[in-house]
């Protein structure tokens, strides 16, 4: 048993669309240890979604082409599963929450049944057991009246209570990796704060290792082990979340941690954008495609994709500024392990 | 639920009523008379005869008698047949009508839904295409022409079924069937829109995500939302086929409401007239009820909002 539960390699996903080809994930490689907590983090369109169904499977068929690459799981190339056998992995070896509670319970069926459904399908309980199972579920989540709720339809739940049910819907065969696709996003900030909780006391209690997408480095600081940095279908930069928020390589991880609103920081100093928009992933050209939005663009950046370089063991990046022959810059200021700081002690 | 039946039940009565006034008073404006031929009757005669079936007093005091007997369920006298109460008339003829229209609504919902689901599931492959094209067919397409053609081909030339009359139950079949087209083409069009639209919602992926197999997620997620919106087009579809009958039954020369219904128009046979209008009406006003309901039977956001806003 080796400590990487499940392993993304070399991963190319892309989509036929009647506009041309759609190239959403470009080699992305990561692996996620036993019980850790894996962070991807970046912009809208970068392709964080685009991997996480490649995981379950759950892209159309039709139109999407895997060119290259594995998804291993349990030292089982998921790629090559077929229909049926992904059916016994989902749910019940890799669980999904998705983005939007709003949209993603269905709205005619009962909450009780939703959450049924999950177990009957891996677990051979008895209806009735099932049932009492699921009610547990509800309960552990944290949603009140679990009893009566079971009968409940969606819509007579708030966003963050429904949220709670995806998850109990998501944890109900106590799967060993759990990918969370934004779970915050569309929630209050309170109510996203409940569920980062709920989440991380769960995976305590049953150690489930987890992937938890977000374009918000905020919701990561509490929560994950190591980040990877995506942008424009690549991993651009991985590493510990010390190492991101302290000892960040990548123009594009500034610019993300300079983005974002610091605990102790004086209000009165603005946040700093990242220029510019992601690029048309329909048209990429050659180079890194941070280039056009680089404010440390040189000109090889422009012709050739720069390598992976390590910067530690656990610390790699994908910038040209890490060549030898490159000027030394100095990095902004993002006094971003202030974050860090704060879990620490906590 | 109760008191929104009750109201519902309410509005039913109201809308049948302003409609036996509205058809009442245009009958008025029909040209001619109920006698076949007034030419020949002496004036003597004529006087008697408007005498009996009360044509002699004034229309406002025609329209209380009319009202007064419809409130006891007597919906008047032939005036083409001799001693013939319209209410027996269209108990006599509702049979057949009933036996076709009910086998078009079965077959049309069945096929429908069988070819909106290959033509989602098969988005944009041949199948679909073939599909879509059949149903814009069969909404273009007048169900006279096809009944008109079923007869030719499968009743006279090929002779798999009776080409026409009411003899047994096989005689039923092609009216059924060309009845049934426009029913056919309208759901599948209808479950096919529906359809593309819940396979691209989230909660789909989420049944996915369960590891449910594909056949339960499109049966008890995607089929299950994509019919509820379906209910709506059955008023719509009920006075299709209502008009449909009036003249498939005459192709077919099936003893039906609708030929019934041409007969009496065209010899001006007032009181059945009116009796088969009021009853079509009924039909569909109370098909609309039903559909109210089943809708929020069906789906449970618009069950508790009805209950709330109706105590
Ligand atoms: N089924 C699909 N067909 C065609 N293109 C797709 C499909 N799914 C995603 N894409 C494209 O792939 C790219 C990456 O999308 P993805 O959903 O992974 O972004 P994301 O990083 O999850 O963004 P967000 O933060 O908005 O969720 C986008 O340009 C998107 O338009
Ligand atoms: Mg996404």
């Amino acid at each position: 048993m080796t400590d990487t539960i499940l392993s993304v390699d070399n991963l190319d996903v892309s989509f036929q669309t009647y506009n041309g080809v759609i190239k959403a994930v470009r080699g992305v490689d990561f692996d996620l240890k036993r019980g850790e907590t894996l962070a991807i983090v970046g912009e809208s369109g970068s392709g964080k979604s685009v991997t996480a169904k490649s995981i379950m499977q759950l892209l159309p068929k039709k139109t999407t082409m895997i060119d290259e690459g594995s998804i291993t799981y349990e030292n089982e190339n998921l790629l090559n599963y077929s229909r049926k056998e992904m059916e016994k992995i989902r749910g019940k070896e890799i669980s999904m929450v998705f983005q939007d509670p709003m949209t993603s319970l269905n709205p005619t069926m009962k909450v009780g049944k939703q959450v049924v459904e999950g177990i009957r399908k891996h677990q051979s309980l008895t209806k009735k057991e099932a049932y009492n199972r699921a009610q547990e579920l509800l309960e552990l989540v944290g949603i009140p009246n679990a009893k009566e709720r079971m009968d409940a339809y969606p819509h007579e739940f708030s966003g963050g209570m429904r949220q709670r049910v995806v998850i109990a819907i998501a944890l109900a065969c106590n799967p060993k990796v759990l990918i969370a696709d934004e779970p915050t996003t569309a929630l209050d900030v309170t109510i996203q704060a409940q569920i980062l909780d709920l989440m991380k006391d769960l995976q305590k209690k049953t150690g489930t290792s987890i992937i938890i997408i977000t374009h918000d480095l905020g919701v990561v600081v509490n929560m994950a082990s190591r980040i990877a940095v995506m942008y424009a279908g690549e991993i651009v930069e991985t590493g510990t979340l010390e190492e991101i928020f302290y000892n960040p390589q990548h123009p594009y991880t500034w610019g993300l941690l300079q983005s974002m609103p610091k605990m102790h920081q004086d209000r009165s100093v603005p946040l700093i954008p990242i220029k510019g928009s992601p690029p048309d992933v329909s048209n990429l050209h050659d180079g890194c495609p941070f280039a056009a939005r680089c404010p440390y663009v040189m000109k090889v950046c422009h012709d050739h994709v720069p390598d992976k370089e390590q910067v530690s063991e656990t610390h790699s990046v994908s910038c040209w500024l890490q060549d030898e022959r490159a000027p030394r810059i100095k990095q902004p200021d993002f006094t971003g392990g202030d974050h860090v700081v704060q879990t620490k002690t906590r | 639920m109760l008191r929104y039946i009750l109201q519902r039940s309410g509005y039913m009565i109201v809308t049948l009523f302003i409609i036996v006034t509205i058809t009442f008073f245009l009958m008025q404006l029909l040209p001619g008379t109920p006698f076949s031929n007034p030419d020949k009757l002496s004036e003597r005669q004529l006087e008697l005869m408007e005498e009996k079936y009360g044509l002699d007093k004034p229309v406002p005091v025609q329209y209380i008698t009319y009202i007064g007997n419809l409130l006891q369920g007597d919906l008047g006298l032939s005036f083409q047949y001799e001693g013939r109460t319209v209410g027996s008339m269209i108990g006599e003829r509702i049979g057949p009508s009933a036996l076709i229209g009910g086998q078009a609504v079965v077959i049309g919902l069945l096929l429908g839904v069988v070819l909106g689901v290959i033509s989602a599931l098969k988005h944009n492959s041949f199948l679909d295409y073939g599909s879509v094209f059949i149903a814009v067919l069969g909404m273009s397409i007048p169900s006279f022409v096809f009944a008109a053609l079923l007869q030719y081909y499968i009743g006279v030339r090929l002779e798999w079924l009776p080409a026409a009359l009411w003899k047994d139950y096989s005689h039923s079949f092609l009216p059924s069937i060309a009845l049934s087209v426009l029913v056919i083409a309208t759901v599948a069009r209808f479950i096919r829109t529906e359809m593309l639209e819940v396979l691209g919602q989230d909660y789909v992926n989420t049944a996915r995500a369960k590891g449910i197999g594909e056949v339960v997620v499109i049966l008890k997620h995607v089929l299950r939302n994509a019919l509820i919106p379906v209910v709506t087009v059955l008023g719509p579809l009920a006075v299709s086929i209502m008009t449909g009958t009036l003249v498939v039954e005459k192709i077919f020369a099936v003893p039906g409401l609708g030929e019934q219904f041409t007969l009496s128009i065209l010899v001006n046979d007032y009181s059945v007239i009116m009796g088969i209008t009021l009853f079509y009406s009924a039909l569909f006003i109370f098909i609309v009820f039903v559909v109210d309901i089943l809708y929020g039977v069906l789906d449970p956001r618009i069950r508790i909002t009805g209950g709330k806003n109706d105590g």
